[in-house]
């Protein structure tokens, strides 16, 4: 380095704490920002795809396969656990007021309201969103996607729009799976494990859970898998170079989905409650 | 280098059919027979100058070998010669019209007059290889399987491969069969211009003479127009009638062309420049000093 280089930085007044602390926040904010407009413009391509042109069946239906008939074993597992979980955690206090018998209108309801299509689409996130990114992400890295671009295929329209279509069509049925075998799940600890009045907890079960309840969860899951179709994609397709980045798109595929679902989890409750208690003032519901 | 976010082009939206605000920039070249031509093209990636007024004409039938060391911009430039890049300044022609001056549906047509050999092949590894030969003629025009496969093994046997390599996954081929796979794909549509990125880098010396003579032979064989861009010296002399190099942008004085030269393959040891007669004989020179001093990288 020359000497007047040398005698530059060392005249340099080094920067404060206080100044690099607005510089980290400042450059966050904007990374931020930058990447939300990112993401905005990326799904707004993918909808005019939807919209004018649709994939090829072909395409279509390996990605239906990966996200649905792969799928369905672990959701359909976990829900079983999750089930049984509620019923152990749950036992103690109702068994102390002497209510056992309505264990079932407390799983199922929470099950079929919450845990059922979070859980659902939490799998979905781990099993098919890391992998989502993964592949895409290795597909630009290799340039696989320069190479679709270079051949007139739109990358989106053949990449983007047949995992989103996979992900908002079958998150609904991985939804009802894990709602259901949750339901099974919980009845089988109670019941048969935990000896409680089989009637008696049909009874009460059927009476926790309304239509709209089951309505909300599934309505709630369509847009839990748009969210984790999106941001896998987007990460996929923004990858680093080189095999870190690849880890890193699909990490962060996950964790983004992740915490996006129980942001938007939150949003549709409240949002589902408002109508709810528009529709019916009194509580009561259509079934 | 933020590539994908600064300058890809490959995710515009199937809105307009033609032109942006529906007018096609013509060439007013005195050249009738420059196909491409690069007018003072700059591309920037965040804070970072890889290509500056690069302006240089490709004339229709000529193999033009473009070398430069790593970080030169050559692979950039090749990109942005197909539209994958947009340039930050300045415009590609090709066939007289400004590349990214066309809509969506006209860019798409044009790339398909265009056959690309990425340097890894870029095969899709979720298809076979029949399949991902077939992809740019299933993607363009609506023909009968029969045609698909005829024109497939046509192309897998001109470029030496065996019938039974189509049913073959990409992960399953050595380099110089993922090569030819990968030219086989670019030659399917017949293009008016291949592009070739580093063809033989990887490759033992047999195979890479072998690709170079696939390089002239797709040239005899069809009347087109190449891009080869290498930094192997053999292949520059062996296929190209111009060589063109390029140098890094940030180790040239400011009024420098980062074209250092341009001219027949022939005059490359005669050439003026000490960097390129360097390049040439493959000489570190003064980037051992810069290296050890740190200047540049």
């Amino acid at each position: 380095m020359s000497d007047s280089a040398n005698s530059h930085y060392s005249t340099q007044k080094p920067e404060s704490a206080f100044v690099r602390w607005v510089n980290q926040w400042g450059s966050a904010v904007v990374d931020g920002i930058t990447t939300i407009g990112d993401m905005t413009l990326f799904t707004w391509k993918m909808l005019k795809w939807l919209f004018t042109r649709l994939p090829c069946r072909g395409t279509v239906l390996v990605n239906f396969y990966q996200v649905g008939a792969l799928s369905l074993p672990v959701v359909a597992l976990t829900g079983t656990f999750i089930g049984m979980v509620l019923a152990v955690q749950s036992y103690a206090q109702f068994h102390a007021i002497g209510l056992d018998s309505r264990l079932g209108a407390v799983i199922n309801s929470t099950l079929v309201k919450e845990l059922g299509p979070v859980l659902a689409a939490t799998m979905l996130a781990g099993r098919v969103g890391g992998a989502m990114a993964a592949v895409l992400g290795t597909m630009r890295v290799t340039e696989q996607i320069d190479a679709l671009t270079a051949m007139g295929a739109d990358p989106i329209h053949y990449l983007v729009v047949p995992r989103f279509l996979a992900c908002i069509l079958l998150i609904p049925s991985l939804t009802i799976m894990a709602d259901f075998m949750g339901i099974v799940g919980g009845y089988f600890y109670s019941v048969i494990i935990l000896g409680i009045d089989h009637a008696a907890y049909l009874n009460h079960s059927r009476d926790g859970v309304t239509g709209f309840d089951l309505f909300s969860g599934i309505f709630k899951s369509v847009f839990f898998g748009s969210t984790i179709a999106i941001v896998s994609c987007y990460r996929g397709f923004n990858c680093e170079p080189g095999a870190e980045g690849v880890g890193k798109a699909a990490t962060t595929a996950f964790v983004y989905s992740f915490v996006l679902i129980l942001a938007v989890d939150l949003f549709l409750t409240i949002v589902m409650n408002s109508i709810y208690y528009t529709i019916y003032p009194n509580g009561s519901s259509f079934l | 280098m933020n590539e994908v976010s600064a300058s890809d082009d490959g995710d515009d939206i199937p809105e307009s059919g033609h032109s942006h605000q529906g007018v096609v920039e013509t060439q007013p070249s005195d050249d009738e027979q420059s196909l491409i031509e690069a007018r003072d093209v700059s591309v920037v990636f965040d804070d970072q100058v890889v290509l500056q007024d690069i302006a240089l004409q490709i004339t229709r039938g000529q193999t033009v070998a473009i070398i430069g060391e790593s970080g030169c911009g050559k692979t950039v430039f090749m990109k942005t010669l197909v539209g994958l890049v947009r340039p930050t300044r300045g415009e590609i022609f090709f066939d007289g019209e400004g590349l990214h001056h066309m809509g969506y549906a006209e860019l798409t047509q044009t790339r398909r007059r265009f056959g690309f050999v990425f340097q890894n092949a870029a095969l899709f590894d979720s298809m076979s290889v029949f399949e991902n030969v077939a992809f740019p003629l299933r993607q363009s025009e609506v023909v009968s399987e029969t045609v698909v496969e005829e024109s497939v093994m046509q192309h897998l046997a001109e470029v030496g491969l065996p019938r039974n390599v189509a049913y073959k996954r990409p992960a399953e081929l050595s380099g110089g069969m993922r090569k030819r796979v990968g030219l086989a794909r670019a030659l399917i549509l017949k293009p008016e211009v291949v592009v070739y990125d580093e063809p033989t880098t990887g490759l033992d010396p047999i195979m890479s003479d072998v690709i170079n003579e696939l390089i002239l032979d797709t040239r005899r064989r069809y009347p087109v127009t190449s891009v080869v861009v290498t930094h192997d010296m053999h292949t520059a002399r062996k296929v190209a009638d111009r060589v063109l190099m390029f140098y890094p942008r940030t180790r040239l004085d400011e009024n420098e062309s980062q074209v250092l030269f341009d001219g027949p393959p022939s005059s490359l040891e005669h050439a003026e420049d000490r960097r390129v007669r360097q390049f040439v004989r493959g000489e570190a020179g003064e980037r051992l000093t810069e290296l050890a001093h740190g200047l540049s990288g």
